[in-house]
C-alpha cells in the first residue's frame, strides 16, 4: 500500500510570534547540511516502504531549502522507494520567500502543489501577526506559481486574530477566489504556551469565545458561497481538490516523517524524531534518534480523526476496520448531540455539523470513548 | 502540706492575634530550658500544621516548666495555652478555670486591640490575676509609655512598671518570669479533701488510650485509684499520672491539689473525658462537681462527601480517628442523589467545620465536597408529630408542617463605641433582636442581641470583624428555640433538583438568597456542550433563574503534521478534567461550585 512521506524543514526567516512548530532561523550553511541529513535519512529508511503517493514538505518554511534543495530531496526519495505517478507533492511556502525562479525549479522537480501562508488579506493584520510579507506579495507569488504550471495552490487564512472583523474575512475569501486557488486552510488562532503571543497575553486582544465561534461560522459560510466546500474542520476545497496528504492523517493511513519533530505512523506504531536539529545533523544515522510513541490507529484514534471530516464516519467502513466496535453504543452516545444539532446521523454515517465542529473536543471525548 | 503548693504557678498567656503570644511562650520555654535550643521549633505549643499556618490555636495545650527564681527558690510553672476563636469559647473558659493568673501580652506599638480586651475580661471573669507585659519594644514604632497608659486607662490594671520586652529578640524575658512568680498567686485547694480535678483537654493516644489533661483542685490522684467522671459516671482505673513536658509526658507518682498534669486510665474514647467534667475518686467521691460544666453540642451540620465515591470507607475511617480526639465532632452516614454516600457531620461552628475538613484533606489525603451548613430545626407536623431536621433533604412537605422553630442565641459583642452603628446594622440584617447596651467605660461597649443561630453560622464572625476593623469580639450561647417562618430552597440544574445544594432558609430571606445562589452557581459552572438552566425554587415555584450558556468553541483547529499522540493527550486531559467534576445528569459541576455556595453571606 502506498504511504505518505513528510519532510520537516525546521527553518524560518523569522519566527512568527504565534507559532510553536519546531523551527528556527538557520545558521550559515545549515540548509545545505540539513538537505544532506535528509538525503542520508532517505538512504537509510529502516522500514519497508512499498511506494509513496503523497509527499509533503512542511515546516518551518520548506521553501528556504531552495528549489534546488527540494529537487535533490525528491530525487533522493525516488531512489529509496517508488513514487507513484500522479503523486501529490506539496511544499509549504511563505509568499515572501517563494521566489519565481525557485518555484520553477520545484515545478520541474515534480512539485505540483504549493501551500502559501497568506494568513490575512490585510497588511495591517499581517504586521500584527509578525508576518514578513504583504498582501501584494501573496498575489504575485500565487501568479508566479500558476505561471510555472503548479496545478494545486492552497492558501492559509487565520481566524480570530486580534481585531478581526467579518469584513476582513470577506476580503480574504474574495482574494482567494480572485486568484483562483483551489484550496483554503482556515484555522482559528490558538495561543500556544511558550510563544511570544502567550507571553504578551495577546489572548486579551483576541475575540472572546462567542465571537471566535461567530467568526468561524462566518468564514465557513463565506468560503462555501465562494465555492470552497468544507471537507475538514479547517479545510476547504473547490472541485474536490482536497489535500491528499493531510487526508492520510485524518483517515489513520500510514506515513513516514523525516526531520526533527516529524512524526510517523508506520507498521501500526507512532514514532517521532526529537525536537533537536543539532542532534539530527550530527547523527551518522538519523534513524537512531527515532522515538517510539506507542501503538496507533485504534478505534478511538480513528473516531477522533474521522470526526474532523465532513464526511464523518461510515458505519460500514467502521465495522469493516474495527469489527469489535459497538455501533449501537456509538449511536446511543451520539443521540443527545444529534438533538442539539451538533451532529447528524442516518443509516450510513455520523457527521458533525459546523456547530458540532466548533465544540468537537467534547463530542469526540464522548464518542471516541467506546 | 501547703508548702507543696507554694512554688506552683498555673497561668495562661492572653493576647490579641499577632501580639506575640506564641513567641513569648517559645521564649519562656527556652529560658526555662524546658526545651533545648536544638529541639526548639518555632511555636512549639501550636503543634498541629493547621494551627501553625493559620497562627491560631485550636486545641488547648499545656506544658510544665521549671524555673529557678531570683529568690533562690525553684518554681514549677504550668503554662496553659488556649484556643482563640468563638467556636471554642467553652474550651477557653475551662482552660482559664485551670489557672490562677494570666500574662497579658500587649503590642507596644499597636496598643490595646479588640481581643486584648475580650480576653482580659474573660480572664477577670474567671478571677485570674492579670499581669501585663508590653511586647515588641524592638520595633521603631513602639511606644511603651503610651500603651502602658492605655492599659491603665482602659482596662484599669496597673501597667506602668510592666516588663517591656521583645519576645522576638529575647529582651527582658527574665522579668516576665519573675512577675509570674511574684504577681500570680499559688494555687489553693485541700489535699485531704475528696478528689476534684477539672478536665480541660484530652487527646487519644493509640497505645495508651485517652490522655486526660487535668487541673487538680482538691485531693490527690495516683495510679491504682479508681476514678469517676462525675457527669457520665464512667469509672476507670488510673494507670499513670504525670506532668506535661514540652515534648513528652513525664510520669509522676501522683498529682495533688494545685497541680496540672495528665491521667492515663485506659480510656477508649474522648467521649468519656468531656472538657469541663470533674474527675473524682470513685471510692470517696466529691459531694459536688466543679461548677461550669456544659455539654458541648454540635451547632452546625453539613454533609461531607468524598469527591471520589470509592473513598467512602477511607472517609469513615478518618472521621472515626478524628472523633477519638475531638468529642465535639459528630457524624452519621447519609446519602445524596447528587453526591452519593457520605456523612452528616456536626460541628461547633464554621471554623471548626473548616478545620475538620482541612484535617481530613491533609492528614488523610481525602478530596471532599461539603454541602451548605445547616442548624437543627424543630418542626411540628400537622399530625402533631415533632421532628428535628438538620438536613434540608429531610425537610417535610410544606403542606404537612404546622409550625417550625429555629434555634436562637444570646450574643454579647464587645466593641469600641465607634463601631456601635456598624454592628447594629449587621445584627439587623441578620434578624437580630436588640436587648441592651452596657457601657463598660467611656469607650468600651458590650452589646447584647438575640440572633438566630442560622444567621451567625455562615460568616457572622468574619462580617463582624470586617465591619469593625477587627476590634469587635463576640461570644454567644444557645438560648432555645423560637417559632419561625422557614422554607426549603431547592436548586435545579437542567430541571433536576440537586439535593446537595438545597438549604433551609428564613422565608423573607429566600428571594435574595435564591438570587445570589443562582448567580454564584452561574459563575462556577463552566459552559458545557448544552445550555444549563439554573433555577431556585420553593416547593414547585421557581423564584430565581440563571442560564449557563452552551459552550460555543472547544476545538483543536489545527491537526496537521501527524502528531496525533499530542492531540490525543490533549483530549485525555480534557476528559480527566471533566471526571474531576460531579456529573449531575448531563451537567458537570466542579467541586468549587459546592464550596462557593457555602460562602454566600455578605457580598
Amino acid at each position: 500500500m502506498p504511504i505518505g512521506l513528510y519532510i520537516h524543514v525546521p527553518f524560518c526567516q523569522r519566527k512568527c510570534p504565534y507559532c510553536d512548530f519546531y523551527s528556527a532561523v538557520p545558521a550559515q550553511g545549515q540548509q545545505e547540511l540539513y538537505t544532506r541529513a535528509v538525503l542520508e535519512s532517505l538512504r537509510q529508511v529502516p522500514f519497508f516502504v512499498d511506494s509513496v503517493d503523497t509527499i509533503y514538505f512542511g515546516g518551518g518554511t520548506p521553501s528556504l531549502l531552495g528549489g534546488g534543495g527540494i529537487a535533490r530531496i525528491l530525487d533522493g526519495a525516488s531512489k529509496s522507494f517508488p513514487i507513484l505517478p500522479g503523486a501529490e507533492i506539496t511544499v509549504e511556502c511563505n509568499p515572501h520567500s517563494a521566489l519565481k525562479e525557485e518555484i520553477k525549479l520545484m515545478r520541474s522537480a515534480g512539485v505540483n502543489r504549493l501551500s502559501f501562508g497568506m494568513q490575512s488579506a490585510s497588511d495591517e493584520h499581517l504586521k500584527l501577526l509578525g508576518r514578513l510579507h504583504t498582501v501584494a506579495e501573496v498575489s504575485s507569488a500565487v501568479t508566479a506559481a500558476q505561471q510555472a504550471g503548479v496545478e494545486h495552490i492552497s492558501l492559509d487564512l487565520m481566524l480570530a486574530t486580534p481585531g478581526q472583523e467579518f469584513s476582513h474575512i470577506d476580503a480574504a475569501v474574495s482574494l482567494c477566489s480572485r486568484l483562483g486557488v483551489e484550496h483554503v486552510s482556515s484555522y482559528l488562532l490558538k495561543i500556544e504556551e511558550g510563544t511570544p503571543f502567550s507571553k504578551n497575553n495577546t489572548a486579551a486582544l483576541c475575540p472572546d469565545e462567542d465571537r471566535q465561534a461567530d467568526l468561524y461560522q462566518y468564514a465557513v459560510k463565506a468560503l462555501e458561497s465562494a465555492g470552497y466546500q468544507q471537507y475538514e474542520i479547517s479545510n476547504f476545497s473547490r472541485n474536490g481538490h482536497i489535500s491528499r496528504h493531510n487526508m492520510k492523517y485524518w483517515d489513520c493511513q500510514p506515513y513516514l516523517g523525516i526531520g526533527p519533530s516529524a512524526h510517523s505512523f508506520i507498521d501500526g506504531r507512532r514514532r517521532y524524531f526529537p525536537r533537536d536539529l543539532a542532534g539530527f545533523l550530527a547523527a551518522a544515522n538519523p534513524w537512531d534518534l527515532l522515538q517510539d510513541d506507542g501503538t496507533g490507529g485504534d478505534l478511538s484514534e480513528y473516531l477522533m480523526l474521522r470526526l474532523r471530516l465532513c464526511e464523518g464516519i461510515s458505519f460500514k467502513t467502521l465495522s469493516k476496520r474495527y469489527p469489535q466496535s459497538d455501533l449501537q453504543l456509538l449511536r446511543k452516545k451520539a443521540r443527545p448531540f444529534e438533538k442539539a444539532g451538533l451532529l447528524t446521523m442516518d443509516d450510513e454515517r455520523i457527521r458533525l455539523t459546523v456547530d458540532g465542529f466548533l465544540v468537537s473536543n467534547g463530542i469526540i471525548c464522548e464518542l471516541a470513548d467506546v | 502540706m501547703s508548702d507543696r503548693r507554694k512554688n506552683i504557678r498555673n497561668f495562661c498567656i492572653i493576647a490579641h492575634i499577632d501580639h506575640g503570644k506564641s513567641t513569648l511562650a517559645d521564649r519562656i520555654l527556652e529560658q526555662t530550658s524546658t526545651v533545648s535550643l536544638r529541639d526548639m521549633e518555632d511555636q512549639i505549643l501550636d503543634n498541629m500544621d493547621i494551627e501553625r499556618e493559620r497562627g491560631i490555636t485550636i486545641k488547648a495545650r499545656a506544658v510544665q516548666l521549671t524555673y529557678k527564681a531570683d529568690d533562690g527558690e525553684t518554681y514549677s510553672f504550668n503554662l496553659i495555652d488556649t484556643p482563640g476563636h468563638v467556636d471554642f469559647n467553652y474550651e477557653v473558659s475551662r482552660s482559664l478555670a485551670a489557672c490562677e493568673g494570666a500574662v497579658l501580652v500587649v503590642d507596644a506599638s499597636q496598643g490595646i486591640e479588640a481581643q486584648t480586651l475580650a480576653n482580659t475580661y474573660l480572664a477577670i471573669e474567671h478571677d485570674l490575676e492579670v499581669t501585663p507585659v508590653l511586647n515588641k519594644i524592638d520595633l521603631p514604632a513602639a511606644d511603651p509609655e503610651r500603651v502602658a497608659h492605655e492599659v491603665e486607662d482602659i482596662i484599669g490594671i496597673p501597667c506602668m512598671d510592666a516588663p517591656r520586652i521583645s519576645a522576638k529578640t529575647g529582651i527582658n524575658i527574665h522579668e516576665v518570669l519573675e512577675r509570674i512568680v511574684t504577681d500570680i498567686p499559688s494555687p489553693k485547694g485541700e489535699e485531704d479533701a475528696p478528689l476534684k480535678a477539672l478536665i480541660f483537654d484530652s487527646y487519644y493516644d493509640s497505645y495508651r488510650g485517652v490522655i486526660v489533661y487535668v487541673r487538680v483542685m482538691d485531693g490527690v490522684v495516683k495510679p491504682g485509684m479508681t476514678i469517676r467522671m462525675m457527669s457520665s459516671g464512667a469509672e476507670f482505673t488510673v494507670v499513670e499520672t504525670g506532668f506535661l513536658g514540652a515534648t513528652t509526658l513525664v510520669p509522676q507518682k501522683e498529682l495533688f491539689a494545685g497541680q496540672v498534669g495528665y491521667i492515663a486510665a485506659s480510656i477508649k474514647s474522648v467521649k468519656d473525658t468531656k472538657v469541663g467534667d470533674t474527675v473524682t475518686d470513685a471510692t470517696r467521691p466529691a459531694q459536688e462537681p466543679l461548677p461550669g460544666y456544659r455539654e458541648v453540642k454540635p451547632m452546625v451540620f453539613s454533609g461531607v462527601y468524598p469527591a471520589d465515591g470509592a473513598k467512602y470507607p477511607d472517609l469513615r475511617d478518618a472521621l472515626e480517628k478524628l472523633q477519638l480526639n475531638d468529642a465535639s465532632l459528630s457524624f452519621q452516614p447519609e446519602t445524596s442523589v447528587a453526591l452519593g454516600f457520605g456523612f452528616r457531620c456536626g460541628f461547633l461552628g464554621l471554623l471548626h467545620m473548616e478545620i475538620i475538613q482541612e484535617r481530613l484533606e491533609r492528614e488523610y489525603n481525602l478530596d471532599l465536597i461539603t454541602t451548605a451548613p445547616s442548624v437543627e430545626y424543630n418542626i411540628t407536623l400537622t399530625n402533631g408529630e415533632k421532628i428535628t431536621i438538620d438536613n434540608p433533604t429531610n425537610y417535610p412537605d410544606p403542606a404537612l408542617i404546622q409550625s417550625a422553630e429555629e434555634p436562637f442565641v444570646k450574643a454579647s459583642i464587645f466593641t469600641p463605641s465607634a463601631y456601635i452603628g456598624n454592628i447594629m446594622e449587621l445584627c439587623q440584617e441578620r434578624r437580630g433582636i436588640y436587648l441592651d447596651t452596657k457601657y463598660l467605660d467611656t469607650d468600651r461597649v458590650e452589646l447584647h442581641y438575640e440572633l438566630p443561630l442560622n444567621e451567625i453560622v455562615y460568616d457572622f464572625f468574619d462580617s463582624l470583624k470586617s465591619r469593625t476593623k477587627g476590634y469587635a469580639s463576640f461570644d454567644y450561647e444557645l438560648d432555645g428555640y423560637r417559632p419561625s417562618k422557614l422554607v426549603k430552597l431547592d436548586i435545579l440544574l437542567n430541571g433536576d433538583i440537586v439535593d446537595a445544594l438545597s438549604f433551609i432558609v428564613f422565608a423573607d430571606s429566600a428571594y435574595p438568597r435564591a438570587r445570589r445562589m443562582a448567580e454564584r452557581l452561574k459563575e462556577h459552572i463552566p459552559r458545557q456542550m448544552f445550555e444549563v438552566p439554573i433555577q431556585a425554587a420553593i416547593g414547585g415555584k421557581i423564584i430565581a433563574r440563571e442560564t449557563v450558556k452552551a459552550m460555543r468553541k472547544d476545538v483543536l483547529a489545527k491537526c496537521y503534521g501527524g502528531d496525533i499522540t499530542r492531540k490525543k493527550k490533549l483530549l485525555e486531559k480534557q476528559k480527566e478534567g471533566k471526571k474531576r467534576m460531579r456529573q449531575l445528569g448531563t451537567v458537570s459541576v466542579p467541586q468549587e461550585a459546592f464550596m462557593a455556595v457555602l460562602k454566600l453571606g455578605d457580598d
